[in-house]
């Protein structure tokens, strides 16, 4: 597979493109479907893997960070496991493959290879610009995942975990979900890693809200330590909707989530919080882009960052304001606690507006442990290491606490308190 | 049970000497008032006590019952029964306060060597000692000082004191921001703590709260120094004169 422009392929872009030919004919779909796939794959080859003058991947230059890739096999079996929050309906891809019977009462569910084989699915697979590289990747690939479709004024109880988890190998999983008008719910985004083999990840998610829909979404990434993953949530917004997205990065080796959102219905409401645990030999990339297309709509975005060791943290987040988007109201905020002269944080927060009647902001503050608040709780007879490690939590446990849902705080709270007593 | 000799120290940040040459003892039992005009270094003295390091200790020694204190960091001082309330309680937002006492509580009995207090035992304590103090349950499952009022703050800080029971009881301007039924509580709070093997001492601007909590000795502070030291007529004097002619007296 030589490329036209005669450019030289690097051992990760040509395993991509092997594991193309290799898996192409097993791939689900009908031939909508394969002519995207191939389509995607195409524009792969034309541009490879993203280097740092790429402006959207100018902290993460792929070339460089993404050498090899794991066999498209998993290691061993992987199967489920228990819910974080007790009582959720689970989802779950296993090794990229959707295993066993599934159901959620009250919500119309399909696998996503039903929706490939019949060519449902066809649309949905495309770049969203010529530096997509998740887009495409996971278009050409994507096997598992399930397409949600939940009725207009449904409220449902219980959270939906979809949950991906595999032992090495490549996994390439989709969650398109539309949420009609009135339903509330809570989803639960979680990817997981078993074992030691090292793992390739993309998962996109296509989340729709109708008008006045309700939704929290969470998406707790935790892969292992050799893990690459690479996700995307392409996100609309009807009016008066209102979506709380909590992105949690607590794994992985190299990673990029993507959040893009289009707010499209006056009155609608996005939150985006952001919370980065990142230590070792990480690399971690946040990039976020909201678009405001309408007047009277509300975005409010923090991200927290705790960076120990070596790691590598990234945000990039972008503001569009069209010039009909009047009374809008947009505020983002970047806060990075680097704990370590090794550890490094860029943050890129940028607006861009065309509308003149709007309330926008950004900041971005890099800090260290508070000294006063440290002398505190030492004063009470707390011993430094653990007087920190509470002042760490406190800078995240914040951002969690907004989320007024208490089985979820909880275990939320239980995922960083973990991780943190791995890392501090 | 405390002794101060000679004690010079700075800030370490730009070397600015604040105690300079402060000689004080105060025995198991008393209560001592510190009193002195604005910017003297009351608060400092208190922050070098309980072991603040943006403070340096260049000459002489804090001697804690009979032993000095100078190398301990303030965890292991805390640890010791030494307890700072602080004349401005730190708001830590993200730390539930519940979850703070216990852990304070749990370290300091650790690191005498004593057995974790069990959640049932901790919550009775707690749940007595807000009582005494007027302490709504409410504001106990708020982060940690975060939006309590001024009052509201430094009664945290003896509730925080009585569950702690320390030997050395350090209350840095407890009294200001507090009403006047607030006041009678927190002295009614202190009062129960007093006991033949623990010293309290009380930093205040005001005669007022040494109405409530009667001092055995009444000590002035003036740039850095104890210029003046009496008993509890001492403050009456202050409370009618001011400190001009004693400020007059040690020059
Ligand atoms: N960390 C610091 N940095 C700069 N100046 C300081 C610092 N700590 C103390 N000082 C200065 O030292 C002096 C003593 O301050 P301190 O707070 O101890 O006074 P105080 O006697 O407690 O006063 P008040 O009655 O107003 O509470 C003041 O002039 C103060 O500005
Ligand atoms: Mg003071």
């Amino acid at each position: 597979m030589n490329m036209q422009t005669g450019m030289k392929l690097s051992v990760a872009e040509m395993a991509l493109c092997e594991a193309y030919d290799h898996a192409v004919g097993e791939l689900p779909g009908d031939a909508a479907v394969l002519t995207a796939r191939d389509g995607l794959i195409s524009e792969f080859k034309a541009g490879g893997l993203p280097t740092r003058r790429i402006e959207d991947w100018h902290y993460t230059d792929l070339k460089a960070l993404l050498r090899t890739l794991p066999d498209r096999a998993p290691v061993a079996s992987a199967a489920r496991v228990e819910p974080l929050v007790e009582g959720s309906t689970v989802l779950s891809v296993e090794n990229g493959l959707v295993a066993g019977d599934f159901s959620l009462p009250g919500v119309e569910v399909r696998a996503l290879a039903e929706t490939l084989a019949d060519g449902s699915a066809a649309a949905g697979l495309s770049a969203r610009n010529r530096d997509d590289l998740i887009g495409k990747i996971n278009g050409a690939f994507v096997r598992g995942g399930f397409a949600l479709d939940v009725p207009a004024g449904a409220a449902l109880e219980k959270p939906i975990e979809l949950q991906t988890v595999q032992n090495g190998g490549q996994t390439h999983a989709r969650f398109p979900v539309a949420f009609g008008a009135g339903s509330t719910a809570t989803v639960i985004e979680r990817h997981l890693a078993l074992g030691e083999g090292a793992a390739f990840v993309t998962t996109l998610s296509d989340v729709t809200l109708d008008d006045n829909a309700d939704v929290t979404w969470i998406i707790l990434q935790a892969q292992g330590v050799t893990d690459t993953h690479f996700g995307q949530v392409r996100i609309r917004l009807g009016a008066g909707s209102k979506l709380r997205l909590y992105v949690v990065n607590a794994g992985g080796k190299l990673v990029r989530q993507e959040v893009h959102v289009e707010v499209a219905g006056e009155e609608a409401d996005f939150i985006l919080r952001g919370i980065n645990l990142l230590g070792g030999d990480t690399h971690n990339d946040l990039t976020f882009t909201a678009a405001h297309n309408v007047p009277h709509t509300t975005s409010s975005e923090i991200i927290r960052n705790v960076v120990f060791d070596r790691a590598h943290g990234v945000f990039q987040g972008q503001i569009c304001v069209a010039q009909d988007a009047q009374k809008t109201d947009a505020k983002m905020s970047c806060n990075t606690l680097l704990l370590s002269d090794d550890a490094d944080f860029s943050a890129k927060p940028e607006l861009e507006i065309f509308a003149d009647d709007v309330q926008c902001g950004h900041g971005a503050t890099v800090i260290d442990i508070d000294h006063t608040q440290l002398f505190y709780l030492m004063a009470r007879g707390i011993p430094e290491n653990r007087a920190r490690a509470m002042l760490v939590n406190a800078f995240v446990a914040e951002i969690v606490e907004e989320l007024e849902d208490e089985p979820l705080v909880e275990a939320l709270e239980a995922v960083i308190d973990r991780w943190l007593e791995k890392h501090a | 049970m405390l002794e101060i000799k000679n004690l010079h120290a700075r800030i370490a940040e730009d070397g600015t000497e604040i105690i300079r040459g402060l000689n004080l003892t105060v025995k198991a039992g008393e209560v001592a008032a510190i009193m002195g005009p604005n910017g003297s270094g009351k608060s400092t003295l208190s922050y070098i006590l309980s072991g603040r390091e943006d403070y340096e200790v260049t000459e002489g020694e804090i001697l804690y019952n009979g032993e000095s204190i100078l190398e301990l960091d303030p965890s292991e001082r805390a640890a010791k029964g030494i307890f700072l309330a602080f004349q401005y309680p730190v708001e830590i937002p993200g730390v539930a306060t519940m979850q703070f006492l216990k852990v304070a509580m749990n370290e300091q009995r650790k690191a005498r060597g004593e057995d974790e207090l069990t959640t049932p035992e901790f919550m009775r304590r707690v749940k007595e000692a807000a009582a005494e103090l007027k302490i709504e349950q409410s504001m106990l499952r708020r982060p940690l000082n975060v939006g309590f009022s001024g009052g509201e703050k430094k009664r945290a800080e003896i509730l925080q004191m009585s569950l702690l029971e320390p030997k050395l009881c350090i209350l840095d301007e407890t009294d200001s921001g507090l009403d006047i039924d607030a006041l009678k509580i927190v002295a009614d709070g202190v009062n129960a703590l007093r006991s033949p093997d623990r010293a309290i001492v009380v930093i205040t601007h005001y005669q007022r709260l040494l109405d409530y909590i009667v001092p055995d000795a009444v000590h002035v502070l003036y740039k850095g120094q104890v210029i003046k030291s009496g008993d509890k007529t001492l403050a009456h004097d202050l409370e009618a004169n001011g400190y001009a002619d004693i400020i007059g007296d040690a020059a």
